[in-house]
């Protein structure tokens, strides 16, 4: 058994209204099969509704998938919602379709990392996994 | 070492004192960290010791039955019914865990996201961790938390997989199968092992073909057989119904209790 990440818990859901999910499913399982505990929350979340199932669940990080093109607005208010719930210890990324420059001011705002189509697999699994908090 | 034991978390005596105190306000970031806690370190469960004297005569419902029959949806339902009658419901759903890489994908609280802005809900996915018996080690640990916390209710939604799932009907006052159409050869499996120790029986999917001859069947031989419709509610009051009148010619004693007459 992967001890070292038996116990890294991970939330991974969609925001507003964006069907697309096959990426989700591919990176939920991915996760999964890195010895992750993946929590899946499905479609059409509301930021308040994933902060909320992110304390409730204990997860080390949030993981969100927009292809929708509302990543700015959605990224930014799941930050928000975190800051207000005393909650930044939970690290927030996610993936999908994000131009450049939005990557980088959404990095800037916060946002560890967002992975774009193509991104190798092995290298999203490697930083999940440095994203176990201490305690 | 901390009177309490040998864990490192344990040590720190004050830390937990505050940690339980905020349980017992129902903080949920405090109870959501001493469920992780009590996860991750087996042992350590003498922390509990912290909240005794907060039992408050919760009803723990055990929810089992074959992945795919519905249990996540029926659990849906009896939260939305419970919370109109304002009682606070804690929900534990398990899942299991992959034995060859230890992780796990916990996808119960889909069905379930509509109480995610509840505050009166307290919705948790566990992962198996490689336990046998249909629970995670830790779950009745966490629904002890979950009393301590104020829920009145906590629902335990099981991994579902048959015959050796025997620590729900430890943990619950009551014990729920839920059957689909269908599944012929599932419910002959059953009827060795889930169907006998349910108390109450559903055959959910009741919108489906081949309900009235599952419910037909299974009323030959079991004597508390509902039918359901999960997605759309039909068939939740009576159910609900059923796990009162069944739990109102039973004494219900607090978690840890259940069973023990
Ligand atoms: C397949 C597809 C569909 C399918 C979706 C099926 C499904 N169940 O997923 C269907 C046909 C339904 C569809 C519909 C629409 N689509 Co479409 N669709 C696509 C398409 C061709 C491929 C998406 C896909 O599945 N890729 C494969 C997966 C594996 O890749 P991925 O999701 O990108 O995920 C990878 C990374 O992004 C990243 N990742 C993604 N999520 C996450 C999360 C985390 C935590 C991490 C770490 C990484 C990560 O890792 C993944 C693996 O590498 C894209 C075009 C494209 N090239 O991307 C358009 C695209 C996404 N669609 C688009 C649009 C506009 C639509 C519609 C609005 C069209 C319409 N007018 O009706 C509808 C909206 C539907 C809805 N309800 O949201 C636009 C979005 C434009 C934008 N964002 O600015 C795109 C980009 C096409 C385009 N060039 O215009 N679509
Ligand atoms: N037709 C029908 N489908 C249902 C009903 N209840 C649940 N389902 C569907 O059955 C699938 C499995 O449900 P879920 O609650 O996840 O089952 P679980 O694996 O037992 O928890 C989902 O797609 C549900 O929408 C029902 O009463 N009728
Ligand atoms: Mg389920």
């Amino acid at each position: 058994m992967a001890v070292a990440s038996a116990h890294l818990r991970i939330l991974i859901g969609k925001v507003g209204l964006d069907g697309h999910d096959r990426g989700v499913k591919l990176i939920a399982r991915a996760l999964r099969d890195a010895g992750v505990e993946v929590i899946y929350t499905g479609l059409h979340q509301m930021p308040e509704q994933i902060v909320n199932t992110a304390i409730q669940e204990d997860v080390d990080a949030i993981g969100l998938s927009i292809l929708s093109g509302a990543h700015k607005t959605l990224f930014r208010r799941v930050l928000e919602l975190l800051r207000e719930q005393d909650a930044e210890d939970i690290a927030l990324f996610g993936g999908g379709i994000i131009p450049d420059e939005d990557v980088t001011t959404l990095t800037a705002d916060g946002v560890k990392a967002l992975f774009k189509p193509g991104a190798p697999m092995q290298e999203i699994v490697t930083f999940v996994k440095g994203l176990k908090r201490q305690g | 070492m901390s009177p309490l034991g040998s864990h490192p978390f344990l040590c720190d005596i004050r830390g937990l004192k505050i940690l339980a105190d905020q349980v017992r306000a129902g903080n949920v970031r405090a109870i959501s960290r001493l469920i992780s806690l009590l996860e991750n370190h087996p042992g350590g469960r003498e922390v509990l010791r912290l909240l005794n004297g907060t039992s408050r005569g919760t009803r723990v419902i055990g929810v089992t039955g074959y992945p795919g029959a519905g249990k996540s949806t029926v659990v849906n339902c009896l939260v939305a019914f419970y919370r109109r009658q304002r009682v606070k419901v804690g929900v534990l759903a398990i899942d299991i865990s992959s034995s060859v890489t230890g992780g796990a994908l916990l996808g119960d609280r889909i069905r379930m996201q509509e109480h995610a802005l509840d505050q009166g809900v307290y919705i948790r996915s566990m992962a198996t961790r490689g336990h046998h018996g249909g629970l995670a080690q830790a779950t009745g640990d966490a629904a002890f938390v979950l009393e301590a916390a104020g829920y009145e209710v906590i629902l335990i939604e099981t991994i579902g997989v048959g015959q050796n799932e025997v620590d729900i009907v430890d943990l619950a006052h009551i014990v729920v199968a839920v059957v689909a159409p269908g599944l012929g050869d599932e419910v002959q499996a059953m009827k060795a092992g889930l169907l006998e120790v349910a108390h109450i029986i559903v055959v959910n999917k009741g919108d489906l073909p081949g309900a009235d001859n599952t419910l037909r069947n299974l009323r030959e031989w079991y004597p508390n057989v509902l039918r359901t419709v999960a997605t759309t509610g039909e068939g939740i009051p009576e159910l609900a119904a059923a796990i009162t009148a069944y739990q109102q010619v039973r004494s219900v004693g607090h978690v840890g209790e259940a069973r023990s007459c």
